[in-house]
């Protein structure tokens, strides 16, 4: 195990105390792509900064390797190099004149040495998709809003974390940007090994990349499994105001019609043989007289 | 550390402070800033507090947010106490140390302008808390509307200000995000000497200029696209009106300031 979050309350101190987090207890494997969702204020966010010690629970601590990240021998620059953390809207922290510079932010921070920093921007700006020879000395501003998020995500990798979160990485992009960070996120955790917190509201991206769900309701945790698991618990997941993928819903509604398909199918390609397959088999018992 | 500071912060309420007409309130603060300036005993202080206690009783508001209002202020007030113990120089000696010497003139100034500082933000902290950032610039513009004759563009002022106010949360909120996603990135605001610090900062204020100037773009857009041109002719929804109970205020205010700067 990884990561374990134990007993973590968190109470932001405003005018009204708000409580952001109640009693979660959670843990992380290594290996692990996991989505995290849950309608605004839920606490996923809340939770995010937590688990790379950006904010201090009120309640309870995190174990990261076993090491209680909270304690005081304990050095929190530790966790935020293993643990990155892509906030929402990362482009909005693209500081530096060139794009390699502001790649090579968080490495010099990290007290590398030049030659270290170089390969990690290199290696970061290849694993997102830029060139670096054509991108390092453009200014990140004169990027397309797409690229800009593409460059402060690879500030991000080039702390080479083990663990990588993201929240909401894919607002605001449009359906090519989506499609790519996608598939950059399934690279990350199948070729690179990354363990994957991913935050958002759209189901079909979990569906299709998580192996595990939580769902986050009023601060605590209200399911965690796998989708095929989580997403049987329809009724419950609409009165969170969280929709289903919409091909779990397709498949849910022909079974309420009679049709006998499988709900645990997230990808498009299967979904349509599977709705191919029970449409064939019923002709054939239709044809038999079974129906 | 960002959250410290209360200009702006405006707590909604239904309090006879906060209904009071904005530019009665206005005239008021500034009316008991003069009188801050004309005390000249603790005792006189000492009823500005009392009074500012009052009036903070009468808005119900909670006196944590008053006092928390002070907190930007602190490394001044301390520069000035020091200053003042060390320099200021007339009576008896109290305290000596080679050259060094604290002498009674020092102690008494020095506690006798802290206190003006604290309560001058204090009372000035009064108006934003209990007045919207709107009613504010109305109140404003009105007041300096006489000055519209001599070329003050009022109204322009009263827009910029109001801007301003309100952007000030978001620009907060703004920072504190940054400064987390910099962290994320292994930055560290809080340890080396002046310059190493100054120099981190240079990962928080770019983004946050960018952003302030994007928000500018996009807000003057959408004023324009809203057909806004600026002072002239301009009316408005809600007029400021001056009801008795502004003008029976304003006159007591008047005499608790000739009150307190007779002390």
């Amino acid at each position: 195990m990884l990561i374990e979050m134990k007993d973590i309350t968190h109470i932001y101190e405003l005018e009204e105390p708000v409580t952001a987090l109640k009693d979660i207890n959670l843990t992380i494997d290594s290996g692990e792509f996991i989505g995290l969702v849950g309608h605004t204020g839920s606490g996923k966010s809340t939770l995010a900064q937590l688990l790379n010690g950006l904010i201090e629970p009120s309640e309870g601590t995190v174990y990261y390797n076993g090491q209680d990240i909270f304690a005081e021998s304990y050095n929190l620059k530790d966790v935020r190099e293993k643990v990155g953390l892509v906030f929402q809207y990362p482009e909005h922290q693209l500081f530096e004149e060139t794009v390699a510079d502001d790649i090579a932010f968080g490495p010099k921070n990290l007290g590398l040495d030049e030659e270290e920093i170089n390969k990690r921007v290199q290696r970061s700006l290849d694993l997102v998709g830029l060139d670096y020879e054509e991108y390092k000395d453009r200014s990140p501003f004169n990027l397309s809003g797409g690229q800009q998020r593409r460059v402060a995500i690879a500030g991000v990798l080039a702390l080479e974390p083990e663990v990588l979160i993201l929240d909401e990485p894919s607002a605001a992009l449009d359906p090519t940007g989506r499609r790519k960070l996608l598939s950059l996120l399934e690279d990350l955790h199948q070729n690179m090994g990354l363990t994957i917190i991913l935050i958002t509201h759209r189901m079909e991206q979990v569906a299709r990349l998580a192996s595990r769900v939580v769902v986050m309701d009023n601060g605590r945790i209200a399911l965690d499994g796998p989708p095929e698991r989580v997403f049987q618990n329809q009724e419950y997941l609409q009165e969170l105001s969280l929709d289903l993928p919409a091909l779990t819903m397709i498949l849910n509604r022909l079974n309420e019609r009679g049709l006998d398909v499988r709900k645990d199918i997230f990808t498009l390609e299967e979904a349509r043989d599977e709705i191919m397959t029970a449409l064939s088999r019923r002709t054939v018992d239709k044809e038999k007289g079974l129906c | 550390m960002l959250r410290d500071i209360t200009i702006g912060q405006h707590i909604p309420g239904t309090s006879l402070i906060h209904r009071l007409d904005p530019r009665i309130k206005i005239l008021i603060t500034i009316l008991m800033i003069t009188v801050l300036f004309l005390v000249d005993s603790f005792l006189g202080f000492l009823l500005f507090l009392i009074m500012t206690a009052g009036i903070t009783y009468l808005a119900s508001l909670p006196v944590k947010r008053v006092l928390r209002g002070l907190k930007p202020v602190f490394f001044l007030v301390l520069i000035t106490l020091f200053l003042h113990l060390f320099l200021t120089r007339g009576g008896d000696v109290i305290w000596q140390w080679r050259f060094i010497r604290i002498e009674e003139a020092g102690v008494e100034t020095g506690f006798f302008m802290v206190s003006r500082i604290l309560l001058l933000i204090m009372f000035t902290s009064l108006l934003t808390l209990t007045t919207s950032p709107l009613q504010l610039t109305d109140g404003i513009e009105y007041l300096l509307k006489p000055l519209a004759k001599f070329g003050v563009p009022a109204g322009e002022l009263a827009m910029m200000m109001t801007i301003a106010l309100r952007f000030i949360p978001t620009l907060m909120e703004e920072a504190d995000k940054i400064m987390k996603a910099q962290k994320a990135r292994g930055a560290d605001f809080e340890s080396g000497n002046i310059i190493r610090r100054a120099k981190s900062l240079i990962p928080l204020l770019v983004p946050l200029f960018i952003s302030a100037f994007r928000r500018a773009d996009e807000l003057a857009l959408a004023m324009e696209s809203r057909c806004y041109r600026g002072g002239m002719n301009r009316t408005r929804l809600n007029e400021l009106e001056m009801k008795a109970r502004d003008v029976i205020i304003f006159l007591l205010a008047i005499i608790l300031a000739v009150f307190i700067s007779l002390f």
